[in-house]
This record gives structure tokens, sequence and C-alpha cells, in this order.
């Protein structure tokens, strides 16, 4: 169970946010968040799950005040990260998708660079230690391979002790190793009280990390809640079962009689998956068939819907919607804003 | 929970850790203090400037402090922050309790640290050559290299601040070697050729040029000069203000 009561330690309301004018549009702005609406709080970890181009990064970029949003209101523990200063930023520790780390330093006297801006920072060295910097202790950031440059800039952004942290796809170019470092930590620091808000586009990072997912999709929030909430009752309810198989078999056949409800898809070739309220007798059905034609299956998988389905729905169903929009927008004259 | 230092400690420690991270390239060494040394060294053996002052180098190293100024604020800094803007250092550093005006601060600092170890080390030389500049005069001098600092890291930001990283490192220092040459910088306008001679002081580079040169050689303020320089601080800081792009 999820608390999403108590005070929150950001609370976006509305956000918009347009970029342009851009001249390959027709000199037109381009409206990137369309009313961005997400709470997070502390003690969780908030997950903003999207494709590429959703808008993730720029949510980030306003609510760590590091981009002028267009409209809407932004609440980053109690204040406004666009016209706050000093003390805020001092509780509010940001690691940014491209790192932001200068390549010529070397990681640890740029973290003690970093720390001096804190009157209580992290000692450096456990931080170092705990993210296993020292291997490269030496190197110039330039040098690190991608994962390593991550750790580097994850330390960066913890090495203020903030109550805050914003991660920008923290597992990108991480190695399996590296990144459980890295969500062990994350989990530490959610169970320390830090509210933690990170961007992904990973359906795995999202189920293993998240308290609360936020599903953004071209510059809207479309769907929200707990993992198991997004999964629905479907978690149980709608299983599926995934069948490899000799191509162009009518395994719908095989459930005709005893369940009328269950869907099957072939593809690609040979490829058929099956979904529905699936019960031992719709198991029993299949074996049958199958041995009545002398048919072995190579492989043969039972599994509920995962998020990655539901995040696909949703896409789909919004992509169907913006083009609906999109088409209404171009035939209304005068339009200055493309939602698209 | 975690608090900030002062405005001053961070802006220092910024400062500090610019000023380390400029000392330590080698190109930006050459730049700042390199050549500078040699122009000095080649204006006091050649008789370029003969007739201005009572020796060569009473001429030449007011102008060459003056140079150093442009090496750092514009060309140095100026590919530092735009480098630094491409890999988002910017971007990082103006979310932790730097913020973007101790930023700017810092690298002001710096600016003026190595303009410090300039004047010395080049000062230095240039009294081993028989530089005696007369006391009052010095100090109106190094108050104008601060504020001749000032104007070119504005244009060395502002260029930084709206053009690629590739375009700026050769835009800085093409305009470092042509006002170096023919901006009035180090040769006074009277030594330029006469098509260019009449428009060299309306530069930075010249205002400054004439600016270091009254100072250090007759103790004098030259307004005119001090005043274009200021109208292209002031122009240059308020169009960084404006056009210039964090990430």
């Amino acid at each position: 169970m999820v608390l999403r009561t108590g005070s929150p330690c950001l609370e976006i309301e509305g956000l918009i946010h347009d970029v342009g004018p851009i001249a390959a549009e027709g000199g037109r702005m381009k409206r990137v968040l369309a009313g961005v609406d997400l709470t997070a709080y502390a003690g969780q970890v908030t997950v903003l799950l999207g494709v590429n181009g959703a808008g993730k990064t720029t949510t980030l970029e306003c609510a760590q005040g590091l981009r002028r949003r267009t409209g809407g209101v932004i609440r980053l523990l109690g204040d406004d990260p666009q016209t706050a200063g000093a003390d805020l930023r001092a509780r509010v520790g940001v690691m940014l998708q491209d790192g932001g780390l200068p390549p010529s330093a070397r990681p640890i006297a740029l973290l003690k660079h970093v720390a001096g801006m804190y009157r209580n920072p992290l000692p450096v060295d456990e931080l170092a230690e705990r993210l296993g910097l020292n291997q490269f202790a030496g190197t110039n950031i330039r040098r690190l391979s991608g994962g390593q440059k991550q750790r580097v800039a994850l330390a960066a952004a913890l090495v203020g002790r903030p109550e805050v942290v914003f991660l920008d796809e923290p597992s990108a170019g991480l190695d399996p190793q590296s990144r459980q470092v890295v969500f062990d930590l994350i989990h530490e620091l959610r169970t320390q009280g830090l509210g933690i808000i990170l961007t992904t586009h990973l359906l795995d990072d999202a189920e293993r990390l998240a308290d609360w997912v936020a599903i953004l999709d071209r510059g809207h929030i479309v769907a929200e809640g707990t993992v198991a909430e997004l999964l629905g009752g479907a978690a149980q309810a709608a299983r599926r079962m995934t069948v490899r198989a000799p191509s162009g078999l009518d395994l719908a056949a095989a459930f005709a009689a005893t369940a009328p409800g269950i869907d099957v898809r072939e593809s690609p070739a040979g490829h058929y998956t099956i979904e529905g309220e699936l019960a031992t007798t719709h198991l029993a059905a299949l074996a049958q068939w199958l041995d009545a034609r002398g048919i072995m299956p190579s492989s043969l998988e039972l599994g509920s819907r995962s998020l990655e389905d539901v995040f696909l729905g949703i896409a789909e169903a919004s992509a169907a919607q913006d083009s609906l929009a999109a088409t209404r927008a171009h035939e209304a004259e005068g339009r200055k804003v493309e939602t698209a | 929970m975690s608090t900030a230092t002062s405005l001053s400690g961070r802006v220092w420690q910024q400062g500090r850790y610019e000023t380390l991270t400029m000392l330590r390239n080698g190109e930006q060494l050459v730049l700042m203090v390199v050549l500078p040394l040699m122009a000095l060294i080649g204006l006091t053996v050649t008789p370029f400037l003969d007739g201005l002052g009572p020796n060569r180098v009473d001429v030449a190293a007011p102008g060459v402090l003056a140079l150093c100024t442009m090496s750092t604020g514009f060309t140095g800094q100026g590919i530092a922050t735009g480098f630094d803007r491409r890999y988002g250092v910017l971007r990082f550093l103006s979310t932790t309790p730097l913020g973007r005006a101790g930023l700017i601060a810092g690298k002001t600092v710096a600016v003026l640290v190595v303009l410090a170890i300039q004047v010395v080390v080049i000062g230095g030389v240039a009294w081993l050559l028989g530089w005696r500049p007369a006391f009052p005069g010095v100090i109106l001098g190094l108050v104008l290299l601060a504020v001749g600092a000032a104007v070119f890291t504005a244009l060395g930001l502002l260029v930084a601040g709206t053009a690629r990283p590739e375009a700026t490192l050769a835009v800085t220092n093409l305009v470092w070697i042509l006002f170096g040459v023919f901006g009035g910088i180090v040769m006074p306008s009277s030594k330029l050729p006469s098509q260019i001679s009449g428009i060299v002081g309306f530069l930075p580079s010249g205002a400054l040029g004439d600016a270091s040169r009254a100072a250090f050689l007759h103790g004098a303020l030259d307004i005119q000069a001090a005043i274009v320089l200021i109208v292209w601080g002031a122009a240059a800081g308020l169009a960084a203000i404006r056009w210039f792009k964090w990430n």
C-alpha cells in the first residue's frame, strides 16, 4: 500500500512548456508539455515513464528550475524552483541525463569541489567507496565508460545530502552489476526518507523501483498509479499464454468448445499469443488439441500482463486520440499552438 | 538536511576550481603567458614602438598587459565556457547551491586571479627589461585592466553562450589574433595603417590599449577610451544576459 497523503516534496500542476519558434514547423511554437500534473512524496520513488521525446526530461528541467515554464504551478519542497535560491538548491540533488560533468576533471576532485558548495556534505571518500569510484579515481572523466560516468554523476547528485533527488535515466549505460549497485542505493535513499523522482523509458526499471508510476506521453500524463494498480486486477485475471509451434495452426479451434472468450493471435508466424481468463481447462483443451494432431510445441509459457502491455496499450490509444485531435486542429483556423 | 555554504564561499570555491582548470590547460597557458611574453620581448627588441615613450618597454608593457585580459577573459573563458555548456556542466552547476549567478561570479574571480598572475609574470619580465611605471598610474592602470577583463569576459561569454563550442574556439582565437595585431591593443593606432587607425579607438581592444598606455605611461585617464570600454562592457553584458543559452 502506497500512501499518497501528507506533504508532498514535489507538486506539479498544469505544467505547460512551449519551445520555439520552430522554423521547420512554419515558425510556430511547439507545445512539449501540455498540462502535466504530478505529485511526488518523500520516502517514495516516483517514476516518470515514457518513450523518448515524451517530455520526461523537460518536466524534470522545469522542476529543477533549469527551464522557464510557459504555464502551470510547480512547488518543490514548498518553493517555486524558478525563483528559489541557494537554500532550496542545497536541498535538491540533480543527476542530468548527459551527466553534466567536466570531461577534463577527475572524479574525486570534482566531487570534492561540488561538496564544497554545501555546509554539511557527505564524506566524499565514503560515497566514492559505496559507488566504486575509487577504481578509476585517477582517470579523467573524458576517459570513463558510460556506466562509470553515470555513477560519478549520481555521486555528485547525492554529495550534498539532498532531501529530494532527480535522476534522469539513471540506469542508462549501466552494466548489470553497476545497475544493481545503483538500484540498491536508490532503495536505501528511499528508506532514509528521500523523495526520489526518476525518469526511464525502461519498463523493467519502473517495475523494480517505483512506488508510483506516471506514464507521460506527448506532453500529457496518460496514466498513473502503483505498478499493481496500473496492471490492474488484470494481473490475476487477464493472463496470457504464449506458444511456439509450427505456423498456420488454428489454435482458436482448440478453445472453441470450452471458452469462447479466449483471444488467439499468431504474430509472427509460429508464435501464438493466447489471452483471456485462462484456467486449467484451457491448458487441458490445448494439450488435447495438440495431442490429437501429434504436435509438440517447442515452447509454452504462462504469464500475467506486464507493465509493457499497459504502456503500449496506453501509447497506442493516446496516439490514436492525438491524430484525431491533430486533424481537428488543422481544420480549425488561426491556431498558433500545436498540441501534437 | 543540508544547507549551502555562504555565497562568498561558493563563489571562491568555484573561482579556485576554474583558476586551477585554466592553469592546468597547456593551450590556455600558451595563450595567457607564452604569447604575451613573446609579444613583449618582440616589441622591445624591434623598433615598431619607437618615439612613443621613453623606452620601448614603457609602451609595450601596458599594451601586452591589455592583451593578457583578452587572452584570459575572451579567448580563455570563451572556449572553456563553450565546452562546459556543450557537456552540460553549466546546467549541472546551476542546480547546485552555486547557481547561475554564482557560476558567473566564480568565472570572474578566476579571470581576475589569472590576470593577477599574468601581471606578476609579464610585469616582472618587463621590469627586468627596464620598465619602471610611476606609482599612481600603476593603480589606475590595474583598475583599467580589471575593467577590461570584465569587458572581454562578457564578450567571451556572449560568444560561448550563443555559438557552438567549435565555432567559439575558432572565433575567439581569430579575433584574438586580429585584435592583437590590428586592434590597437599592443600597437597604438598611430602606428597602424591609416585605413584602420581611425576606427581602432572604438574597438574594445583599441580602447583598452589606449587607456592602459595612458595610465601606465602618463598616469592619466583616457576618458574617451574609458567610455568606449564601458559601453562595450554594458552592451556585451546585456546581450549575454539576453541571449546566453545554458543548454
